[in-house]
């Protein structure tokens, strides 16, 4: 246990906590508009301030907690759930069509940033949350397929993937038994990785209107709209745009600790 | 005054003792060899003298080099004498050199750190240093790359770059461990040669004690970073008193008591077996060309026996491993075991397959980190149709670690918790759960130390007397096959060029390559009488 | 050496053909009727049967397609249907807004970086080290657009160094019109610095754990110059892919930050065509996108064979 393992969860675990909580309870209702109230400064009644509706801000980033949580957790599931089967079947079949196929495919799902995947996306089907996920959650896919597949390869030349195939077992079998559970560390650390990532990706396109659509709060949207205002009330940027960041820090040290704690662990597996 | 000169040397990293009151010196012209097995410290010494230890490590005591106390000097005044007055080559040749630069300006470099010569002067003795070192321009240009030269040639570029100054005193660290036995042979001939021509020091560092008795005037061994006993060769030999001396002594040149309990009928058949491997593409558009690995090798292995097969890397060896064992298919020829064929169709046969098994030679790679000991052993009833389960797997699996002389309360650890050669042992315990007739030792004693080496051959020997098992016992290693085995077949460039007793190849081998192979092997001296 | 760059060539030629194929079939193909999606439900019958005739959708799957990329190898990206405009002049002019925006920020990133990870991997462990680490921790967490809009308070609103938005116009000058790409890509070039910093840093460290640096050392180089003349150019490699993947990134990012400034480049052409369902720009703009990342990568393939002798023998 390091202290960057500590501190990461810590401060993750308060912004899902807060988008957990917000399923019951918020300080105010964010749906509500409350006119006359707009645009206060932080104070005992508003602990961070309105917004120009005369939401309370506080309320409303607990709840845009939940969108960006939930973006960046089903994005990372879509690209494990396809890319670590895709890098398992690259690597067992190193040198062959299928390998080729797959890396091309990574090469070329990376020309596409989720940006653009975004944009083709919703010029097609319209913009929501669900579209959001899809763009990331596909340029996740290469990004596993890419990293167990490396993995993977220098895990077959070893010699008790050769004793297991001596064994009669089978590529299926031995990618399975042997591989998965030895690449299971970077997945844990690269999935806390891609997260975070989801979570930048998640705020940049609802910045720019691609993400969930009003209603649902979101802290990009929040940011968006607070261009106009924010020079003359800062705190319309500031806390949205903290939220963002302090959630993200934490998620990167629960990475970088995760990393630590689970690496000496295998180091002393193999000596 | 001596030209190295160590006295009570300690070293200790983050606290913990690594070597402990080490003495020993080196004189101008002189070839002293120091023996150790892993955890010996006798590489330490080495970082030691060139004052490269690693950080966290504190040393105290003595070492003089030609009159400068070299635990005394500042940084930049080693540097100055590193690669100067003292040159050091390491044990790994395939990662010793900088991957994008040519040899020739790594040579070079050396020149051009401590004197002060042009470019064109400092290739010009690059070239003469690579030169000495049997790499001569004409076929090893000096803009050739690393990735384009082989193991020895690599190996003899760090020694021109370690030589080029003409040090006075060379540190050699397990300089040809790495390497075949014929280029052994070269670069240790090579080494002594530049020692003598130079008068200068040579201190060789190597697990080996034949090397050594081969090579030098001085012997030093090591063990757990003290000095056990030292003394000068070959009458140290004779008049080794310590212990730890003796048994490394005997467990290097150790045979086990085995029985002779072969028949005539052939287990093993390999018949005409011919095995190409398809090379990368060029292009696009290349066609695929092939590499023949095997061209039609054929032997048989009799019941009971133990069948040795030596040759260098690259003789194609693994390749005849894995078509015996089923794993790939060969493109011509056949090889059955006890009359059935391995492969049937394009499938291997199963029926076939469970009737041997194998033990590789990385203890540490040969195991799957996150399984049990238990697991790890049972692996092999994947074969079986019916497979035990329940009691009746637990049962086998004791028994197996049993036989090899672990315990049952082994089967419930990882495999970290054990060293190299229980590794081994729980691998052999693995081969045996079966009950194969076959066993193939693929170098499975090839990483091991010394002593422990001795402990697993004898392990093996009884286990092959008790069970009537058959070994084909692969190996680089001369000296240990031919303590092992009755009969033993050399393989070069994938054919077989001799075959016969163990004891007629090795004293009346007949030929050119054989002859070579068994020239270039270390000899220690002749066992003294009892 | 050419003929490694010749086979970069033809997969980047293929890479670019399956990309415009993927945009293709998804843009014109997916929505079903590109021009019912266009107008919309109450459209006529006969404008749309007009819009299909000057959107070319009257031929097969591939003739649509040939002239498609036809026209895009002529400069010709078609009509855009709400401005009327043909589409290679609206982002003619964005272009050399975006562009630019990316590689400015690609090289302060680059100059930033560099020096930072180096710096912090020689001295490992030290106070430098530990600042570094801890700068580009919070540096790799802060999105882009919200450092934008925290440098346009500080910057433009209470310093008044630079103005809060818009673009000079290249008309005005080289300098002018840099001085309002500044503020967009120091925005844009802080993260990725962070992220490219810490990379070159672990690369460092890797290489400098490597046989070959011990050799170096016992030639009698000192740890400096063992860094310097040997482990440095080999830990670029590794730093070089990054470097590629960073484009890709750069340019969403340009496209999103041009929103904090106003800037008028490609991102507010693509934002407004889709709300404005104008399938056509939508579709040039991610191919034209697409095509800076691929030719990007294509240049960063040919850096590493540069760098890395081993990659130009096909053995």
């Amino acid at each position: 246990m390091n202290r960057s393992l500590i501190i990461g969860a810590a401060l993750s675990a308060v912004f899902v906590i807060a988008a957990l909580v917000s399923f019951v309870w918020t300080p105010y209702d964010v749906l509500g508009l409350d006119i006359p109230n707009k645009l206060k400064e932080p104070s005992a009644a508003h602990w961070l301030g309105t917004d120009h509706f005369g939401r309370d801000i506080f309320s409303m980033i607990m709840v845009g907690a939940r969108t960006s949580i939930a973006v960046a957790v089903v994005a990372v599931g879509i690209g494990m759930l396809l890319g670590v089967p895709l890098g398992l079947a690259a690597a067992a079949r190193t040198g062959t069509l299928l390998d080729e196929v797959i890396m091309r495919g990574n090469d070329l799902v990376f020309a596409f940033p989720s940006l653009l995947i975004a944009i083709m996306i919703t010029a097609v089907f319209g913009a929501s949350a669900l579209n959001a996920i899809i763009a990331i959650g596909i340029f996740n896919i290469p990004v596993f397929a890419r990293l167990v597949r490396g993995a993977a390869l220098s895990l077959w030349t070893r010699d008790y993937v050769l004793a297991a195939r001596v064994s009669g077992k089978g590529v299926a079998r031995i990618s399975f038994e042997h591989i998965l559970p030895n690449v299971t560390n970077l997945l844990i650390v690269q999935g806390t990785i891609q997260f975070s990532l989801g979570i930048l990706a998640e705020a940049g396109l609802s910045y720019v209107g691609l993400g969930a659509q009003p209603p649902t709060p979101s802290w990009g949207r929040m940011l968006a709209e607070s261009q106009t205002m924010f020079s003359f009330k800062p705190h319309l940027a500031i806390f949205p745009g903290l939220a963002i960041l302090l959630t993200v820090l934490g998620l990167n040290l629960l990475g970088d600790g995760l990393r630590d704690w689970l690496d000496p662990r295998l180091r002393r597996a193999k000596r | 005054m001596s030209l190295l000169s160590v006295e009570n040397l300690n070293v200790s990293i983050h606290g913990t003792q690594i070597l402990r009151d080490v003495t020993l010196s080196v004189e101008a012209g002189q070839i002293v060899g120091v023996i150790g097995e892993s955890g010996s410290g006798k590489s330490m010494t080495a970082l030691a003298i060139m004052q490269l230890l690693p950080e966290g490590a504190q040393a105290e005591g003595r070492v003089a080099l030609s009159g400068h106390e070299m635990l005394e000097l500042e940084e930049g005044a080693l540097c100055g004498l590193r690669g100067n007055e003292v040159g050091m080559v390491f044990q790994e040749p395939m990662t010793a050199l900088n991957p994008i630069q040519t040899i020739g300006r790594q040579v070079a470099e050396t020149i051009r750190i401590h004197e002060n010569v042009s470019r064109r002067e400092a290739i010009e003795r690059a070239r003469e240093a690579l030169r000495r070192c049997e790499l001569p321009e004409e076929r090893f240009p000096l803009s050739r790359y690393p990735h384009e030269l082989s193991g020895g040639q690599r190996q003899r570029v760090v020694i021109a770059m370690a030589i080029a100054l003409q040090p006075k005193l060379l540190i050699a660290d397990e300089p040809t461990t790495a390497l075949d036995v014929t280029t052994q042979a070269e670069v240790l001939r090579l080494l002594k040669r530049l020692a003598r021509e130079d008068g200068m020091g040579l201190l060789l560092i190597t697990h080996d004690l034949a090397v050594v008795a081969d090579m030098a005037d001085e012997i030093v061994i090591m063990r757990k970073g003290e000095v056990v006993e030292s003394g000068a060769s070959p009458a140290i030999f004779e008049t080794m008193r310590h212990p730890y001396s003796l048994a490394l002594l005997e467990a290097s040149d150790h045979q086990p008591a085995r029985s002779e309990h072969v028949l005539e009928a052939p287990l093993l058949s390999v018949r005409n077996v011919v095995r190409d491997y398809a090379l990368p593409r060029a292009g696009l558009f290349g066609g695929a060309k092939h590499f023949r690995a095997v061209k039609g090798v054929s032997f048989d292995i009799r019941r009971g026996e133990s069948l040795g097969l030596v040759g260098e890397s690259g003789c194609g060896k693994s390749t005849l491993t894995r078509a015996i064992l089923g794993l790939e298919e060969v493109q011509g020829g056949e090889i059955l075991l006890d009359g059935e064929p391995v492969f049937s169709g394009k499938r291997p046969n199963r029926a076939v397959r469970r009737k041997m098994h194998v033990v590789f030679q990385d203890p540490y790679g040969s195991f799957n980190p996150r399984w049990k000991v238990g697991r790890l052993v049972a692996e092999p009833f994947h074969l079986l149709d019916d497979p035990p389960v329940g009691g009746a797997r637990e049962m086998a699996i004791i028994s197996a670690l049993e036989k090899v002389g672990l315990s049952a309360a082994d089967a419930d650890k990882y495999i970290h918790e054990f060293s190299g050669g229980q590794r081994q042992r729980i691998a052999i315990a693995r081969a045996l759960i079966i009950k194969p007739e076959l066993i193939i030792l693929d170098e499975a004693v090839s990483a091991l130390d010394v002593s422990i080496r001795a402990q697993i051959l004898d392990l093996l020997a009884d286990l092959g007397a008790r069970f009537g098992l058959t070994y084909l016992f692969i190996s680089h290693d001369l000296s240990v096959v031919r303590n092992v085995t009755d009969r033993c077949l050399v393989m070069q460039a994938g054919e077989i060029v001799e075959e016969g007793a163990t004891a007629d190849v090795f004293e009346r081998p007949k030929h050119a390559y054989t002859r070579e192979l068994i020239a270039a092997v270390p000899q220690l001296p002749k066992k003294r009488s009892a | 050496m050419l003929r490694f760059v010749a086979k970069r060539l033809i997969s980047l030629i293929i890479s670019l053909v399956v990309a415009s194929i993927v945009i293709f079939l998804f843009v014109e193909v997916v929505p079903g009727d590109p021009a019912a999606y266009m107008l919309g439900l109450n459209a006529q019958e006969d404008t749309l049967a007009a819009l299909r005739e000057q959107l070319g959708l009257n031929g097969t799957l591939l003739e649509r397609y040939a002239s498609w990329v036809g026209g895009m190898l002529r400069g010709d990206f078609g009509t855009s249907y709400t401005y009327r405009t043909p589409v290679s002049e609206m982002i003619g002019e964005r272009m050399w807004i975006s562009l630019p925006l990316a590689i400015y920020a690609l090289t302060l990133s680059t100059l930033i970086a560099f020096p930072a990870g180096i710096w912090a991997a020689s001295k490992r462990g030290s106070l430098a080290d530990i600042l570094v680490m801890g700068f580009t921790q919070l540096g790799v967490a802060i999105p882009n657009f919200w450092f934008a809009m925290l440098m346009v308070l500080v910057f433009a609103i209470n310093l008044r160094w630079f103005s809060a938005g818009g673009f000079a116009g290249w008309d005005a000058g080289f300098g002018p019109a840099m001085k309002s790409l500044t503020l967009p890509a120091i925005a844009l070039a802080l993260p990725q610095a962070s992220i490219l910093a810490r990379v070159m840093r672990s690369s460092l460290l890797d290489t400098l754990g490597e046989d070959y640096i011990r050799t170096a050392r016992a030639k009698g180089l000192s740890r400096r110059q063992a860094l310097w003349r040997h482990a440095l150019r080999n830990a670029l490699i590794p730093v070089l892919t990054i470097i590629g993947l960073q484009f890709s990134f750069l340019m969403a990012g340009a496209i999103i930050i041009e929103n904090v400034f106003f800037l008028p480049g490609l991102g507010r052409l693509v934002f407004q065509s889709i709300a404005a369902r104008d399938l056509i720009v939508v579709e040039s703009v991610v191919m034209l996108l697409v095509f800076a990342v691929i030719v990007v990568n294509f240049l960063v393939d040919v850096a590493y064979a540069v760098v890395d002798p081993r990659l130009r023998v096909r053995a």
